[in-house]
């Protein structure tokens, strides 16, 4: 068992007894709500005639099935805008806060909780969404959960858990150029699989992850549960304070935050931490890395051959076999030149203003190839608005990006963003499943912000490194 | 605002100890939660009816003709013990993807291994996830496939898996089985008669103001 860990000391500061199951009751410091997953919970609380017993603890957004167009009310999708109806109900009569369209703070639930400071070092964090990990790049203890959990949480403000193993994941050396945060998670999950996290918690550390901004380090948490992690974090460092200091969290209450940081500082690890296991990277060799298949754990660098099914290990040669088939992709081949149809830039994984600054500095004086629709779905209204306010929109704009209002969008197809037919997309999102972009022929290819734009403007998957600076004047 | 209600403790869950029926196997490792309950019939706000939209894309064409699937095989109505490989229920978190198999029919999921949410999101409905060897799960397979109408006994107690002539060693992960063979499960009902300790614990945190966690903060003085 692990010692000593992040993990180990958030975990006991939050139990609050043993079940007779044998999980711990652990409380819950912030609970994000979106309206997908929450309203069957809602439901079932009235049912049992209870109430929602920590509303100041939680938080809610819309996301899911937002337009990202077109947002005037009632929602021309019928089903959206029941959806929405029900959650503005649910949470105005629990006196949940509720960072709606009309606030300026609507976006997706992961990018909301950091940028307004809701998420902080050494809380338990959980929502209805997998993705929820991302939180742990603040030294959260964050997970997703189901709905009857919701229902957990919403009644009693807690979740009952297993305690898990904790592995440490060591990501050494400077990662090269044109490579990111992104390549980083997408190699991880190559080499451990896409259930080698599985009863684990992923601790990231090592200089390429002390190296990484709190964007960097939300993109690597947000894919922990690809590689069945359901948990991952980061240990809060003077990195995390500094975004901290600028959220409306501590932004007027200097104060608030200097009595905190020392909780912060006694949950980081200790030196002399035991580990379940530990894994060691090599981050200086790792390059722009894609997926090749259908599940984010089949993933390649850029110069590196698809792999041959045969060649695999036993257990993932049928899936690898299925996978090349959907994508047409050959083993021997690099990913290098698949075409594309779609450019998606958006998701919680990669959707905020870092993402957005590093693909507009590359699509600055190009153009999105003839063939290829491309879109930037901004994370929030914040993100966006900071965007615009730097010209970014313009950038994206000039170069034949459709600049849309935020939400999750074409990284599950659940508004009109959708992939059609056997379109091909080059997605900064983290899903690869068949059908996960609204069409089950849809083939997606998952790859950092850059390696999106890039594609966008060559119509096909592009190592960044090889594209030419263009020249600013 | 009303001051915030626990349950009183009094738990529904019902003992889950064994399930008793016909399987239905379903192959393949890497089965994720987008292909058991794709994401577009996830725009409800109940779970009720998603029984029909269980591995929609899987069984459908874009014409809507029936393609080779086994929920849509005659042969495996009224199954009620879902077969799988490994890596079951990757993905989302979405409880749509076993209210939707619940809804079709299963009771009970036996493979290889399982995602975590989803194993979690199963407790909570009451569902063992059982798991045993690749030989043992793709022989249950064949045997399932070769006589539908046999009858598979899970001993969620015990942890085995009988069929025929055949008694599989299983595991059903300690909380699981604690949970379901005590009728547990309702992990509301538990944590809600601890409402003392669980103030208690918030207090302690330095993040959680006192206003939030006090009883008498949401109204009762008003």
């Amino acid at each position: 068992m692990s010692e000593g860990t992040l993990y180990d000391k958030v975990w006991d500061r939050h139990t609050v007894t043993r079940l007779p199951t044998g999980q711990d009751q652990l409380f819950v410091g912030l609970h994000l709500v979106h309206e997908v997953t929450s309203p069957q919970a809602f439901g079932m609380l009235k049912e049992r005639g209870q109430e929602v017993a920590f509303p100041e603890r939680t938080h809610a957004t819309v996301d899911h099935i937002v337009p990202t167009g077109n947002r005037d009310r009632p929602y021309r999708d019928d089903a959206a805008e029941s959806m929405m109806a029900e959650l503005e109900e649910n949470v105005r009569g629990s006196g949940i806060d509720f960072s709606d369209p009309d606030s300026g703070d609507q976006g997706i639930v992961h990018v909301i909780g950091p940028e307004q400071g809701l998420t902080q070092p050494g809380m338990t964090i959980v929502c209805g969404d997998s993705h929820t990990s991302t939180h742990g790049a603040f030294g959260a203890l964050a997970f997703g959960i189901g709905t009857s959990q919701i229902r957990d949480v919403l009644a009693t403000g807690c979740v009952a858990m297993e305690k898990q193993k904790v592995r440490k994941i060591e990501v050494t050396g400077e990662l090269g150029e044109g490579v990111t945060a992104k390549d980083v998670i997408l190699t991880i999950i190559g080499k451990l699989g896409t259930d080698g996290g599985v009863g684990h918690v992923y601790e990231y550390a090592g200089e390429a992850i002390e190296d990484l901004g709190m964007e960097g380090r939300m993109s690597i948490c947000n894919m922990s549960i690809e590689g069945g992690a359901r948990a991952g974090y980061v240990n809060p460092d003077e990195t995390t304070y500094e975004w901290l200091k600028e959220t409306d969290a501590f932004e007027d209450d200097p104060e608030e935050f200097e009595r905190l940081k020392p909780y912060w500082e006694s949950i980081r690890t200790d030196d002399d931490a035991e580990y379940d296991d530990v894994v060691t990277i090599d981050g200086s060799a790792i390059e722009p890395t894609v997926t090749w298949g259908t599940t984010p754990g089949q993933t390649a660098g850029i110069t590196e051959p698809i792999p041959d099914p045969d060649e695999l290990s036993e257990e993932d040669q049928d899936t690898a076999r299925r996978a090349q088939k959907h994508m047409r992709v050959e083993p021997g081949d690099t990913m290098e030149g698949y075409e594309i149809d779609v450019a998606f830039l958006g998701s919680c994984t990669n959707a905020r203003l870092k993402d957005l600054r590093e693909a507009a500095a590359f699509v600055e004086g190009r153009e999105v190839d003839d063939d290829v629709r491309a879109m930037v779905v901004p994370g929030s209204q914040r993100v966006r608005d900071a965007a615009e306010a730097e010209g970014l929109d313009e950038v994206f704009k000039d170069a034949g990006f459709d600049w849309r209002e935020p939400g999750c969008s074409m990284c599950l197809g659940m508004n009109d963003d959708q992939l059609e037919g056997d379109e091909a997309s080059a997605s900064s999102s983290n899903r690869n499943f068949v059908g996960r972009q609204g069409s089950k022929d849809g083939r997606t290819v998952l790859m950092s912000p850059i390696m999106v734009a890039a594609a966008a403007v060559t119509g096909e998957v592009t190592d960044v490194r090889e594209m030419e600076e263009v020249a600013t004047v | 605002m009303s001051s915030p209600e626990f349950s009183d403790g009094e738990s529904p869950a019902e003992k889950v100890t064994e399930v008793s029926g016909t399987g239905i196997p379903v192959r393949g490792n890497d089965i994720d939660t987008d292909q058991i309950i794709p994401a577009r019939f996830m725009k409800v706000v109940t779970f009720d009816g998603l029984g029909q939209f269980a591995f929609f894309d899987q069984r459908f064409d874009d014409e809507d003709n029936e393609k080779d699937h086994p929920f849509n095989e005659e042969k495996y109505k009224g199954a009620n013990v879902l077969v799988v490989n490994a890596n079951f229920g990757c993905g989302s978190s979405r409880e749509h993807a076993p209210q939707a198999l619940m809804r079709w029919g299963i009771d009970a999921v036996v493979g290889e291994s399982f995602a975590e949410i989803f194993a979690g999101n199963c407790l909570a409905l009451g569902i063992p996830t059982v798991t045993a060897d690749q030989e043992e799960i793709e022989a249950l397979q064949d045997y399932v496939e070769t006589d539908p109408d046999a009858e598979v006994d899970i001993d969620v107690a015990a942890e085995t898996i009988a069929y025929g002539d055949t008694v599989i060693d299983a595991t059903v992960y300690d909380a699981q089985r604690k949970a379901l063979v005590e009728g547990v499960w309702d992990t509301t009902a538990l944590m809600g008669a601890n409402e003392g300790a669980v103030r208690e614990t918030a207090r302690s945190l330095p993040y959680v103001p006192d206003e939030h966690v006090s009883e008498t903060a949401a109204g009762d003085e008003a």
